[in-house]
């Protein structure tokens, strides 16, 4: 783990400085390429700025999570519980992520309005499918030697899934959760570049309009941090919850 | 006392046993022993209700039977503890699906545990201990459902010889000490004369007795008899004979 942390950062220091030498060696304009020290600089100096439209895009991921799980869990039991519901929901539920969320964000944009519920939505949607999918998987994955010792001992369906089925599809749950966290930030922005008053989304298309790249870049770089703090904070909970693997 | 009358099962065009008849006296110790996928581990699946016969009854001290469910506690090869629980929570699981009185089942388990080398352990995880401790967990979860009856498949097959022997002792114990009736699969021909009463010789697919031998005297024979050493020699003439069939 930490030699391929240490690989891992070995890795993003020699691309940080290609980039800046070549950025440097070839006299890059900054509305062009900015130098990565120029993106850091402004990340960390105008972070003033940049917090409260973090916390407006933070705030719909997070909503988006929410909501997503709020669906996604009792969805995926429904489905596992009912074999006719799961292959009755199947068509729509691959149909809503062969549609590309671009699509759908302006209908949202005007359905919901320019606030954070279309965003929220947004991400949600992305959200949906991998937690549904891996944790409906997990279920199902569940060693048929354990069911029978269930079944024999009298174990209901909910009981069953209780003390079995949940604990056993943890591992795929947090595994779809992973993905979903990681993509999250995908929905809020898309939502925010359609229509928004307020997140980095938002800001990305502010700064672009009048050429500030490295802002541009800085909110990328503010929705990397985002993004994988999601990511590292989900691996925390996975640790804290599946503490027999 | 068991009495397996008749009993039928098909899968499709595939009998695999039909008419078969048992015989199991209330606190025996009979032992089942055949070729692999002769149709012992799908005799206790009928018999336990995990699925269902086509033809014959079962009846237990005199009455008929749907299914001995109700009656019989199974345990099956694997010890099918879940990893996510302690040993005693392992333990406790029948009594925590039945909804039985948390003190008292607890009071039991920790008196099982006592009895069969397991105090001190009660908090591990399974997967913090061998394979031989994880088999007597799964032992006392298995004298946990209070069952006259008790169906062993193949129980100690997967541990190795001296941890075996040892777990031989306990199984004798669930006969004497717990006075159950025990009806056990093993590939073992050595485990079976040292513990049954009876030993039930099985052919091959469609499964039909093809001999049954009954032992007297004191459990935990000792093999160098010569009296064993004929019987160990008949029955493995009998398997070769029905494999070569």
């Amino acid at each position: 783990m930490r030699r391929s942390a240490l690989i891992s950062g070995a890795l993003i220091i020699l691309i940080l400085v290609i980039w800046e030498a070549a950025c440097r060696g070839f006299d890059l304009p900054d509305f062009i390429l900015p130098m990565p020290s120029r993106i850091i600089s402004v990340a960390v100096f105008q972070a003033p700025m940049l917090l409260p439209h973090a916390a407006t895009t933070a705030m719909e991921v997070l909503v988006g999570i929410l909501l997503s799980l709020t669906v996604a869990v009792p969805l995926a039991m429904i489905m596992f519980a009912r074999p006719a519901v799961e292959n009755a929901i199947a068509p729509f539920l691959v149909a809503s992520q062969a549609v590309p969320v671009f699509a759908i964000a302006p209908l949202l944009v005007i359905w919901l309005g320019y606030g954070i519920a279309s965003k929220v939505l947004m991400a949600a949607v992305i959200i949906f499918f991998p937690i549904t999918v891996s944790l409906l998987e997990g279920f199902k994955s569940c060693d048929s030697e354990f069911r029978i010792l269930f079944q024999l001992m009298g174990a209901g369906f909910w009981k069953t899934m209780r003390l079995l089925y949940w604990p056993w599809a943890l591992p795929h749950f947090f595994a779809g959760l992973k993905v979903g966290v990681s993509v999250a930030t995908i929905g809020a922005v898309i939502g925010e570049w359609v229509g928004a008053q307020q997140g980095l989304g938002y800001l990305m298309i502010q700064a672009n309009a009048r050429l500030k790249v490295d802002l541009v870049f800085a909110a990328i770089l503010w929705l990397s941090v985002m993004g994988v703090s999601l990511w590292i904070l989900v691996g925390y909970l996975e640790k804290k919850v599946i503490t027999w693997k | 006392m068991l009495s397996v009358t008749n009993l039928s099962k098909r899968f499709g065009d595939l009998s695999i046993f039909e008419n078969f008849n048992l015989e199991l006296p209330a606190r025996g110790f009979t032992v089942l022993i055949g070729p692999s996928g002769c149709g012992k581990s799908t005799l206790f699946n009928v018999l336990t209700g995990v699925s269902a016969w086509d033809g014959g009854s079962v009846s237990w001290n005199g009455e008929t039977v749907e299914y001995l469910k109700d009656i019989s506690a199974y345990m099956q090869q694997k010890d099918l503890l879940l990893p996510w629980f302690s040993l005693m929570d392992n333990a406790l699981l029948p009594a925590k699906i039945a909804c039985q009185d948390k003190k008292a089942a607890g009071r039991k388990a920790q008196s099982l545990f006592g009895q069969l080398g397991l105090a001190g352990f009660e908090a591990y995880l399974p997967g913090e201990i061998s394979g031989g401790m994880k088999q007597r967990c799964a032992l006392v979860r298995t004298l946990m459902f209070e069952r006259e009856l008790v169906l062993l498949d193949e129980p100690l097959s997967a541990l190795d010889a001296i941890t075996r022997r040892s777990l031989q002792s306990l199984l004798l114990m669930l006969q004497v000490e717990f006075k159950k009736s025990i009806l056990m699969i093993t590939h073992d021909i050595e485990e079976a004369l040292r513990l049954a009463d009876d030993v039930l010789v099985l052919s091959g697919c469609p499964m039909r007795v093809l001999d049954r031998i009954p032992l007297d005297g004191p459990k935990l024979r000792r093999l160098d008899e010569p009296q064993l050493i004929r019987i160990k020699e008949y029955v493995l003439d009998l398997l070769q004979e029905e494999l070569e069939r």
